[in-house]
């Protein structure tokens, strides 16, 4: 049996960089040009100095779990249940929500290390991560 | 603003799993019941207020019901987090003059219709102004329902103040005991033990089960505002003591998943200390309290907020009774939205009233004060 496949992002004026550099394999997230505030999700304006100059920039695909779900039900077919759902905490500030792949759920915690990895859609990857073994 | 500002009528449809009419026709029909507690017409009313997401226009609204004239109208963002707000929005103009008299009503089809628990993968680039903005964040990664996107502040909750699922099934227990004895209740006659809150399946493990999750209702509410001095005419007035709603940088609805500390809703306290301050009360001074219970956990983190008890002791408070018909804090005692139905947040006000009123199906000993907190907004009712 195959993986069911995920459902697209949607891709907006704000949001297109981000889905993008995902697509080519790079976890990249919006910061602004003017004052370097790293912001999630992208937005308009940084609303720290309302600079419009804002950029994807690469992060570097680390951080830990701030928290975490198993979701079991309602279920839908683009999914595999329970579905191990994380808010990530990157370890440049910005907190995302993703997935965590290839762990059992009974091992999920809090403060678990992770690092990015990819998983397909039908229009391109989208950013989830792995748990992360420290050295 | 100041407490000038009273409900004078109160109405409500059925609440069912299957209206089998319009939504227009269900706040219509609330409306006018609405209007006939308060011993006013159609005549009477120029003003209305509903919620952004309520899918009743008002121009067919006004053709159903023959208002003359309306002279003000809004809508209140933030789903059901914003229904207190309604109330605000209605004071304002009644107390402004633009009106005088609103009526304010939310009518749903949440089960029949499009249903708010679905697994929705098609994310929207806007969101009716529900303040759930985030969804084209969560589709790809499989969270899909309101349940799901609220796990992740119950999760870190737990871990932080080491609060188990049967602390929230303590809370849901007597939820369901106040919704057996509610004829209006969708668990009417079904009260529930802990095991059987505990044996109820996962929804989102380890934070929701099934029987900590809302009803999905098809119904409709509805309550007429009006100013004091109009309001000493109407036969049951309760005074708006206060209303407050509080939207904090990066406090999303539902979608909470970017403040520094997911544990603690500092906008439900922001909406407490506006209340209580307005009010001029002191938290003791609430006889009965209605705090949305969309799910448990949100209950919880209300009650810490609203300063009813400390950061993670809301377990305490609950194991202890105090949410009970005896307690220091008779919570939610027309079952909530867990146990009587779920018209985004308005049948809370409505058991509220009722309370005061002495109307409700588990009438406590003579209370003055209630307090409605939908989250990001609330009310203080006062008689
Ligand atoms: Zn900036």
């Amino acid at each position: 049996m195959t993986e069911p496949l995920r459902p697209a992002p949607l891709r907006t004026e704000e949001n297109d960089g981000f889905w993008s550099a995902a697509a080519e394999g790079r976890l990249a997230v919006q910061r602004c040009d003017a004052c370097g505030r790293w912001q999630h999700p992208p937005r308009a304006m940084c609303p720290a100095c309302h600079a419009t100059a804002l950029s994807f920039v690469d992060v570097a695909g680390t951080g830990e779990v701030y928290s975490w779900s198993l979701l079991h039900h309602p279920q839908h077919p683009s999914f595999s249940y329970p579905v191990v759902a994380v808010l990530v905490t990157l370890d440049e500030g910005p907190r995302i929500l993703s997935n965590l792949v290839g762990v059992e759920p009974a091992e999920v915690r809090v403060g678990l290390p992770v690092q990015v990895t990819f998983a397909p859609t039908a229009e391109g990857d989208v950013p989830v991560f792995a748990v992360r073994e420290l050295s | 603003m100041n407490g000038s500002a009273s409900i004078v009528g109160v109405g409500a449809t059925e609440f069912s799993k299957d209206a089998g009419r319009s939504e227009t026709r269900l706040a219509a029909e609330a409306i006018v019941a609405a209007l006939a507690d308060a011993g006013l017409t159609t005549d009477d009313v120029d003003g209305l207020v509903s919620f952004t997401v309520d899918p009743v226009e008002e121009t067919e609204l006004v053709r159903s019901l023959g208002i003359p004239a309306v002279r003000w109208s809004s809508r209140i963002p933030y789903g059901g987090g914003g229904s207190q707000g309604m109330f605000q929005h209605a004071a304002a103009a009644v107390l402004s003059g633009a009106a005088e008299t609103v009526v304010v009503y939310r009518a749903c089809r949440s089960r029949s219709g499009k249903r708010f628990g679905r697994a929705r993968v098609a994310p929207e680039p806007v969101s009716g102004h529900s303040g759930t903005t985030a969804m084209q964040w969560a589709t790809p990664f499989g969270v899909l329902t309101p349940a799901s996107w609220m796990s992740f502040e119950s999760t870190r909750y737990m871990h932080e103040t080491g609060t188990t699922s049967a602390d929230f099934g303590r809370a849901v227990v007597q939820f369901r005991a106040y919704a057996a004895t509610n004829p209006a209740a969708y668990f009417a006659e079904r009260p529930i033990t802990l095991d059987d809150h505990q044996n109820s399946r996962w929804i989102a493990e380890p934070a929701i089960r099934l029987f900590d999750c809302c009803q999905e209702t098809d119904g409709a509410v509805a309550m007429v505002v009006t100013t004091a001095d109009r309001a000493a005419d109407t036969p049951a007035p309760v005074e708006i003591a206060a209303a407050a709603s509080v939207a904090l940088f990066e406090e999303e609805v539902a979608s909470n998943h970017y403040r520094p500390d997911l544990t603690r809703f500092d906008g439900a306290a922001a909406v407490g200390e506006s209340l209580f301050r307005t009010a001029g009360i002191e938290r003791s001074d609430v006889d009965v309290a209605m705090i949305y219970d969309a799910f448990t956990p949100m209950f919880f983190l209300q009650l810490e907020a609203l300063g009813f008890c400390g950061h993670g002791e809301a377990k305490d408070f609950v194991a202890d009774g105090h949410l009970g018909p005896t307690g220091d804090l008779p919570c939610n005692t027309n079952g909530g939205l867990i146990g009587e139905a779920y018209i985004h947040g308005m049948n809370l006000t409505l058991e509220a009233v009722r309370q005061l009123r002495g109307q409700s199906p588990n009438q406590l000993a003579d209370p003055h004060v209630a307090l409605v907190s939908a989250g990001r907004t609330g009310v203080v009712l006062r008689r």
